[in-house]
């Protein structure tokens, strides 16, 4: 049966479970609520947890592990060696696929001919068909059937099992409320556990690809190497240097660009601006941090890069090749952050408590003499932070450096040339027709893992900085 | 104090200042005025700055975008022979589908020396180069027609055929003759017969539904490209971040707000959840190459996978913002609750979370904002660099079938390296933005409509 059949199967099951739940509980009671433990929802709702909970769990289970299991388990017929095993496999699964589509009997089905009528109901496949293919395929249709069925009388019997039993068990004694509410709690603790799922996830994602990139390529010639060359063909150079040089010298020019100009208007914005101003003005600077990034990336490549051409290109001064430059990426990143630096200031200079400002103009400070010497020190931390936090948001930038920095990875000083980070070779890298298990596609884990630490660590502090110098006042 | 002379102003301070008007400021506090008006100054310079960026960010999308929303066709009346298309007199569609859209050039072609011959257009131009001003899906599209409606070969029929797209440039004046010195597509006199089509009404420019509700197309024809199945691609994720994120954000904050024990263990969630929103999208991209492509073997392109992956990535976004809704209820209302003999589950659920609801409802409305517009993680899933050009067969194929996103198509445009392509890029821009504009007006209306101060 299909899954979902199945699944729409184990959901009546429910409702029914749900309706003879809530009946026996109030005929144990003699048709008087007021004897029941808890209201007769209650025991309906228990019993369809009972019912879901088991049943769709074995159920995701059993469709996930099920193609693996029966893959490994017709990988013999095939008789091919380690490389060509996951390319057979896919065929195997296609014709599979095709032979049930096709309504034939696997065990009589001849292989000559087969790939055409397999593209007739819309299998394509790269080449012939041949014995030890067909022969997998018909095995794995058998293994499926088989498992098909499995799955099914294993759910279902779980399900109508566990109905019979939590209704068996319904009396007008049943604690149900608190059965019912332990069982959503766990709900909600599995889904707080997402969040460590995904960081699991990542790390687990990142580790195990690095660990099998610095098996194929020496991790200190990755650390270390300053020339960046991969070719797919072998021989690769894979120096990270060249990139984290890019990187950095992006973020730079855009935290050049985004804290002054952040800064600024957040000062003027908390400590000058009238409330008329600050109502409409603070809105509008918040619009740029709501565009999404492709946007600048495009604006970078589009516009920003050829009027900066216009200007230092070879018609102006001439020390700018092409529009697609560090300084053109640096430039509109700092736009992109200024907002994220304003508002996070803002907030920082905001909780700077009025008392201290006042006794400072109380003396016959100005009121930027005020800013400069008494509030600015005193949300330093916080600002600390705020500009970490930008610099983690610039590292990890992906779509600007992507279409706006260039490809060529190199170690100059001249911010008008071209250079590529960190992130833009991780799409470059993975994106494209490459083998997995290449150290030029494999690199870009050891990329990814060294991006990840970065900018947690980045994270992690700012947040530590943020945090601890915000009891000051409170 | 003390040391002061007590009697009269005679006493022993030395007095240098000459004596002056307070009224009249001195030098010094002239340059400390000027020091906090260059302040104040450098303050409102960098905001106007930032507010300047904008609007240059802005009009440069609409400058450069607005035209991707117009689209040049030609009136042109094709007459259809009988003995090119249907040899046989059958109109049997079996073997009218015989006939390859080269059989339609030469129609085309035909039709177009018939027009510029009408209208008394000289030109040195071959009828065969004179088809290069029409777009190279346009056998495609007489064909569609003709297989659609077999009753109209023998007929002349007037089909309004796209234009090459840099014919479509020179009308919005992106191309120019200079630029087509050394074109090979396109030749400056092929620029005339256009100018004398334009005098003559054939060639008009028009608003182009297509564009916001079409298919992409292959490199050859930007003139053809249209957003409206990367936009459904871009609905299916945001279905699946949807049915996805906002359950499993409010049920893990209503957990960590209202049930969890103070304890390591939540300390350690809570961390993570703030880490996680400052972890980069591309991060996330490769999490769900590894976890959803190759290690749970869900098909790459889908936007099943796309809507998993911002689904993880927007989840701490919904968590903040819930939790803070959650916190905004009073405590009152749970003690209320309790004290008349409700569970804490039932305080939470049946009071709690429904106040609540506005602030969930906004925070996941600029969540899903935000995912919509997120383009890295789309390009490790294999979004980008695929035509996006067939709707998907069903409603549930949707999910599954390989497909773009809007950002991803926006790309995938700006790396075709082709001005006509840019064009579609901005205007894609344009498209993605009143998305957003569109989604942040209701979280703001739901803002302004339902919440409740306490």
């Amino acid at each position: 049966m299909p899954a979902g059949w199945l699944l729409l199967l184990v959901l009546l099951i429910a409702a029914l479970g749900y309706g003879l739940g809530r009946r026996r509980a109030l005929v144990s009671a003699g048709g008087n609520i007021r004897v029941l433990h808890s209201l007769p929802a209650a025991y309906g709702w228990n019993v369809a947890m009972a019912v879901l909970i088991p049943s769709l769990l074995v159920l995701a289970l059993w469709s996930f592990a099920a193609p693996r299991v029966i893959g490994a388990m017709v990988v013999p017929l095939l008789g091919a060696g380690e490389g060509e095993v996951s390319l057979l496999m896919g065929d195997v699964r296609r014709v599979a696929e095709g032979l049930v589509r096709l309504g034939v009997d696997v065990s009589t089905v001849a292989p000559e001919g087969l790939r055409e009528r397999l593209g007739e109901v819309g299998i394509a496949l790269g080449q012939d068909v041949s014995p030890a293919t067909l022969a997998a395929a018909a095995r794995y249709d058998v293994l499926a059937a088989r498992s098909d069925w499995l799955m099914t009388v294993l759910v279902l019997a779980i399900a109508l099992g566990a109905a019979a039993w939590t209704i068996r068990r319904t009396t007008s004694a049943l604690r149900a409320r608190n059965e019912v509410e332990r069982g959503v709690l766990g709900l909600l603790v599995a889904a707080a556990l997402v969040a460590i799922a995904t960081t699991v996830g990542i790390v687990l994602a990142l580790i195990s690809n690095t660990i099998k990139f610095f098996g194929l390529y020496p991790a200190t010639d990755f650390f270390f190497g300053t020339t960046w060359s991969p070719s797919f063909g072998g021989g690769s150079e894979l120096g990270i240097l060249p990139l984290v040089w890019g990187t950095l010298y992006i973020s730079a020019i855009s935290l050049l660009v985004a804290v002054p100009l952040g800064l600024l208007s957040a000062i003027y914005l908390s400590e000058y601006a009238s409330p008329r101003v600050r109502a409409w003005a603070k809105p509008m600077l918040e619009v740029l941090a709501g565009i999404p990034s492709i946007v600048y990336g495009l604006f970078a490549l589009l516009t920003v890069g050829p009027a900066l051409l216009v200007v230092f290109g070879d018609g102006g001064l001439g020390i700018m090749q092409g529009g697609t430059a560090v300084i053109t990426a640096g430039l509109v990143m700092g736009i992109m952050l200024i907002p994220f630096v304003s508002s996070l200031s803002d907030d920082i200079i905001n909780a700077v408590p009025q008392a201290i400002r006042d006794g400072s103009l109380g003396l016959g400070a100005t009121p930027s003499e005020t800013i400069r010497q008494v509030v600015i020190p005193a949300a330093l931390p916080g600002i600390m932070g705020a500009i970490l936090l930008a610099a983690s948001r610039a590292i990890g930038e992906t779509m600007i450096v992507v279409l706006g920095a260039g490809a060529a990875a190199r170690l100059s000083l001249n911010p008008f040339d071209a250079m590529t980070t960190i992130t833009a070779k991780i799409v470059s890298q993975l994106t494209g027709d490459s083998d997995f298990n290449s150290p030029e596609a494999l690199v870009a884990f050891a990329l990814g893992m060294t991006l990840f630490v970065v900018t947690l660590a980045l994270n992690v502090l700012a947040l530590w900085i943020v945090r601890r110098y915000r009891e000051q006042y409170e | 104090m003390t040391d002061l002379p007590a009697n009269g102003p005679a006493g022993s301070i030395p007095v240098h200042r000459p004596a002056r008007s307070i009224l009249e400021t001195d030098a010094r506090t002239r340059a400390r005025n000027r020091a906090e008006a260059r302040f104040r100054a450098y303050g409102l310079g960098a905001l106007l700055a930032g507010l300047a960026f904008l609007a240059i960010l802005l009009a440069s999308i609409l400058w450069n975008g607005l035209g991707a929303f117009t689209q040049t066709r030609l009136a042109l009346p094709v007459e259809l022979t009988e003995s090119e298309l249907d040899p046989e007199g059958t109109r049997d569609p079996a073997a009218l589908a015989k006939v390859s859209t080269f059989g339609y050039e030469d129609l085309l072609e035909a039709a177009m020396a018939r027009l510029v011959a009408e209208e008394g257009i000289a030109t040195e131009l071959e009828p065969g180069d004179l088809a290069d001003l029409l777009s190279s899906g346009a056998a495609a599209q007489v064909r569609d027609a003709v297989l659609a409606d077999p009753s109209l070969i023998g007929r002349t029929v007037t089909f309004d055929v796209l234009a090459a797209s840099r014919v479509d440039g020179y009308v919005k004046g992106r191309v120019t003759r200079e630029s087509l010195a050394d074109d090979r597509n396109l030749s400056p006199a092929h620029l005339d017969v256009a100018d004398a089509l334009i005098a003559d009404g054939d060639l008009t420019r028009g608003f182009n539904p297509a564009f916001v509700l079409g298919a992409d197309a292959s490199e050859k024809r930007p003139e053809a490209a249209g957003i409206g199945i990367a936009m459904l691609g871009s609905l299916y994720m945001m279905l699946v971040v949807l049915g996805l994120s906002l359950p499993i954000g409010v049920a893990a904050s209503i957990y960590l707000e209202e049930f969890a024990p103070k304890n390591r263990f939540t300390d350690f969630i809570e961390v993570n959840i703030a880490n996680l929103a400052a972890v980069p999208s591309i991060v996330f991209g490769i999490l769900g190459l590894v976890a959803f492509i190759q290690f749970a073997g869900l098909p790459t392109s889908a936007p099943l996978v796309g809507g998993l992956v911002l689904t993880l990535m927007t989840l701490p976004t919904i968590i903040i913002v819930t939790r803070a809704s959650l916190k905004a209820v009073p405590p009152s209302i749970r003690d209320a609750a309790l004290g008349v003999g409700a569970s804490r589950m039932q305080a939470v659920f049946h009071h709690v979370l429904p106040l609540a609801i506005p602030g969930i409802m906004t925070g996941t409305i600029i969540g899903m904002a935000r995912a919509l517009g997120e383009t890295a993680p789309l390009l490790l899933i294999g979004m980008v660099g695929f035509v996006a050009s067939n709707p998907p067969d069903g409603v549930l194929d949707g999910f599954v079938s390989p497909n773009s996103a809007m950002p991803a198509q926006i790309y995938e445009w700006a790396k075709r390296a082709d001005p006509a392509f840019y064009e579609r890029a901005w205007g894609g821009i344009i498209v993605l933005l009143v998305f957003l504009l569109l989604m942040n007006l209701a979280a703001v209306l739901v803002r302004r409509r339902f919440e409740r101060r306490w």
